[in-house]
């Protein structure tokens, strides 16, 4: 890796650390302040190369701010496969209202990094289970009903898509 | 104000919380169960969640926003790690060799 390029990942890590111990940590004098300083320098210098892998900077950054987007929208989706779980949970016939069935899809992304989000917003999103997934983007999903069936990969599978591309 | 308003935000986290263990407990199989499981995992501790960070921010002051913060960190962090702890009892599940329930062949 360039010099330069290890340099500003050492900074990015060092902030994002950094941003963390001051959340966490809470008091603001000198002396935790001076620890915070000393000991992100200490693990980011330790890890730097293990946060950040990629070495396209620009990227990283567009993918963080596209991925803050992305989860107010993804939490709508819970909100509404939530209420749609409700009337089937609370059916005298509940037998009746499921059809569980393991079904196959397949997505055209290669980022490992965007198929894991992906399988892990269908596990969040109530009544779709991911159950496999291999790096091609072959996923088995444990679906409920045929309606949460029908709803994949859908438009779930477009946003993280665009989210990912190159 | 800001009581009230987490006062409903949390009933309606424990309302979740319930219809969870209710679905647990009805549904007919290992994995059909997960699912409700799931329920309690996103919109339970997520209302339950905001609606303690809402409570806390009822006087603004830095330490409060701080504790507001760490609050809706522990619902990012359940959101990163749940799915990966279901997706490890469903695989446990399939290389066990258990069938998930169908609706024909009971």
């Amino acid at each position: 890796m360039k010099t330069q390029q290890r340099i500003i990942t050492f900074c990015l890590t060092f902030s994002i650390l950094f941003l963390f111990w001051v959340i966490f940590s809470g008091k603001l004098d000198i002396f935790h302040i001076s620890l915070g300083v000393f000991s992100c320098l200490l693990v980011s210098w330790v890890t730097s190369d293990l946060l950040i892998v990629t070495s396209d900077i620009p990227r990283f950054i567009r993918l963080f701010i596209g991925f803050i987007l992305y989860i107010p929208w993804l939490i709508w989706q819970i909100v509404l496969s939530t209420i749609h779980m409700l009337p089937i949970i609370f059916s005298p016939d509940i037998n009746n209202k499921i059809n569980p069935k393991i079904i196959k899809i397949r997505s055209k992304m290669r980022d490992n990094v965007g198929l894991v989000t992906f399988a892990n917003s269908i596990t969040l999103t109530p009544g779709t289970i991911t159950v496999a997934l291999n790096m091609y983007g072959d996923m088995a999903v444990h679906a409920i009903d045929d309606e949460c069936a029908d709803s994949l990969p859908g438009d779930m599978g477009k946003k993280v898509e665009t989210l990912f591309r190159e | 104000m800001t009581v009230y308003i987490s006062g409903i935000l949390i009933a309606c986290g424990l309302f979740f919380f319930l219809v969870g263990s209710i679905g647990m407990i009805r549904l007919p199989d290992f994995y059909s169960r997960l699912h409700a499981a799931g329920i309690i995992d996103t919109m339970g501790l997520l209302l339950s969640m905001s609606g303690l960070a809402i409570l806390v921010l009822n006087e603004i002051t830095l330490g409060n926003f701080l504790s507001a913060l760490k609050i809706i960190f522990i619902v990012v962090f359940v959101f990163l790690t749940s799915p990966t702890a279901t997706h490890a009892i469903v695989d446990a599940g399939i290389r066990a060799g258990l069938k998930p329930w169908q609706k024909n062949n009971i």
